[in-house]
């Protein structure tokens, strides 16, 4: 076996489709085994369509035809005994575990003050909780194993106030306060965790009508193209949006030996949105 | 400082430490003052009442939990309808709660804080945001060091400060148009219960039987770039103040640290 993981294993929420796919893949083919969680569902307050069943058996198929070893479960991070015991099959069946990729995430559109305590309280249990909780389900794991590597997704919204997304953004900030936590209390057993920070990628989280019709308000119906020109004025490079791919190689860089000594760090893969 | 005259602050966690102080500094510059605490605190909040009407500015009093939406709303209601306007809201209420490592956390110890400490400052300010008036206003959330760095074992009160600065940025963003500014404050260690404690004192002093305050300002100040172990809860109300007061029109969107250096230390 080689590849820049080569006889690692990673745990990946959100593994079904778009940027929790991307890591599965990308990380199979430098050696890597998974072990891909997702909802597979529908939650509640989430207008965008809900990845399924044969999402991530897509995923466990690109996996394996990378010639990585894979397991699959359809878990709900906002289930900590699920998350628990999925996590556990996993390391068991595969043999340890040395990386983890917390990526699962939602998103719904209100201003703050109008937002009800459901799309709040929705949004804080899977984008903040349901990071937390796979970190705390994975961390003995890596603590086991004497080393790690933790990749919580944030947001560029975990560094700026974006209009319209409060809960997104107080969920996505969260996630940096709890990488730096746990980058300090697992630092001593060689585990180290940091973030990444993704302007829009093109996943079915932004190519829906919903988010195209935030961005271009004045249409009645908002084409791929009509919403590209709109997103583009958010970065700096003159491109609309980040592949799921960009951001997969960021973590699989996190992840790798090449970044040994990289901990507590926020990782911009933003075409330079954040400091336009 | 400048423009506080006559003008009303709401004031959440406002019956001791630094809303206590809060609500002291914004009477001294001529403010009144709708202080809420939760119903525990009734015998604090009397006090801090008195302070500020010692000052010849009015108070109204409400206990209302910041986990309660419908009863801070009514509280802030009834306050404004008392003072006659809204200028300046405080989202100060919060908790620290006993550490642990994060995965060691129990579900409890976790929502509560998220609760406390960031839903709660989310339910101040939809309470409370509509009442400003057309010439703007300031929301001021008081964060901590601990929303700018991690700690070991505040995993809980870590994420809820970090996330309330998400909050305020996105806030910042959606009221700016209406003039209405949105900053955080991010204190170190603060010579209140909340850190001035015997779990405190016993976690920095593990050698001793019963450590004091007087045992941990060594250790304290050595983490501090300026040779004071903490800062006062006043030092924390000065800063509020300040980014209440016209002197700070054109800021919004900021954290303004105030922290003797705590978090720049790096050795």
């Amino acid at each position: 076996m080689s590849g820049r993981l080569a006889g690692k294993v990673a745990l990946i929420t959100g593994a079904a489709r778009g940027i929790g796919r991307a890591q599965a893949v990308r990380f199979a083919q430098e050696g890597a085994d998974i072990i891909a969680l997702d909802i597979c569902g529908p939650v509640d307050t989430v207008v965008v369509p809900p990845a399924t069943p044969s999402d991530l058996q897509e995923t466990v198929r690109l996996v394996a035809d990378a010639g990585g070893r894979v397991v699959s479960e359809i878990v709900d991070v906002r289930d900590t005994e699920a998350v628990q015991a999925a996590t556990d099959r996993g390391v068991d069946q595969l043999g340890g575990l040395d990386v983890v990729c917390a990526t699962a995430g939602i998103t719904s559109r209100a201003m703050a003050v109008d937002l009800s305590e459901n799309a709040w309280q929705t949004m804080l249990d899977v984008n903040l909780t349901g990071v937390w909780r796979t970190c705390r389900a994975t961390a003995p794991h890596l603590i086991n194993r004497g080393a790690g590597s933790m990749i919580l997704t944030s947001s560029i919204a975990g560094m700026r106030g974006l209009v319209g997304v409060a809960h997104y953004t107080a969920a996505k900030h969260g996630v940096v306060g709890l990488m730096r936590s746990l980058a300090n209390e697992l630092a001593p057993h060689n585990i180290r965790v940091n973030t990444v920070h993704p302007t829009n990628v093109d996943t079915p989280m932004i190519q829906n009508d919903h988010v195209r019709g935030a961005f271009r308000p004045d249409l009645e119906r908002v084409t791929r193209e009509q919403f590209g020109e709109a997103a583009r004025c958010m970065n700096m490079l003159p491109i609309p949006w980040v592949e799921p791919i960009d951001v997969a190689n960021a973590c699989l860089f996190l992840a790798s030996d090449e970044a040994r000594y990289i901990t507590a760090v926020a990782l911009p893969v933003d075409a330079g949105s954040t400091q336009r | 400082m400048s423009g506080l005259l006559d003008k009303v602050a709401v004031i959440t966690g406002a019956a001791r430490g630094t809303g206590r102080t809060h609500c002291e500094r914004f009477a001294d510059e001529g403010a009144d003052v709708i202080a809420l605490d939760i119903p525990a605190a009734a015998t604090d909040l009397g006090v801090s009442a008195a302070e500020v009407e010692k000052r010849g500015r009015r108070c109204v009093t409400g206990l209302a939990d910041v986990r309660d939406l419908d009863a801070l709303a009514a509280a802030v209601g009834a306050g404004v309808a008392e003072l006659g306007r809204l200028d300046v809201i405080v989202a100060n209420a919060g908790i620290h709660t006993a550490g642990a490592a994060a995965w060691e956390l129990t579900e409890d110890a976790w929502r509560n804080t998220l609760d406390v400490n960031l839903t709660g400052v989310w339910h101040t300010v939809k309470a409370a945001v509509g009442h400003l008036g057309d010439d703007g206003g300031s929301i001021v959330i008081i964060s901590s060091t601990n929303g700018l760095r991690g700690t070991a074992n505040t995993a809980h009160y870590t994420s809820s400060k970090h996330a309330v600065v998400g909050l305020a940025r996105t806030l910042a963003n959606e009221l700016g148009p209406r003039r209405i500014r949105v900053n955080t404050v991010h204190p170190g260690a603060v010579a209140t219960a909340m850190t001035l404690n015997e779990a405190t004192f016993r976690r920095l002093r593990p050698d001793l039987e019963s450590p004091t305050a007087d045992d941990v300002t060594e250790v304290l100040a050595a983490r501090n770039l300026l040779p004071v172990p903490w800062v006062d809860p006043v030092d924390v109300s000065n800063a509020v103040v300040f980014l209440a007061s016209d002197e700070a029109r054109y800021i919004t969107g900021t954290q303004l640290v105030v922290d003797a250096g705590l978090t720049q230390k790096t050795s």
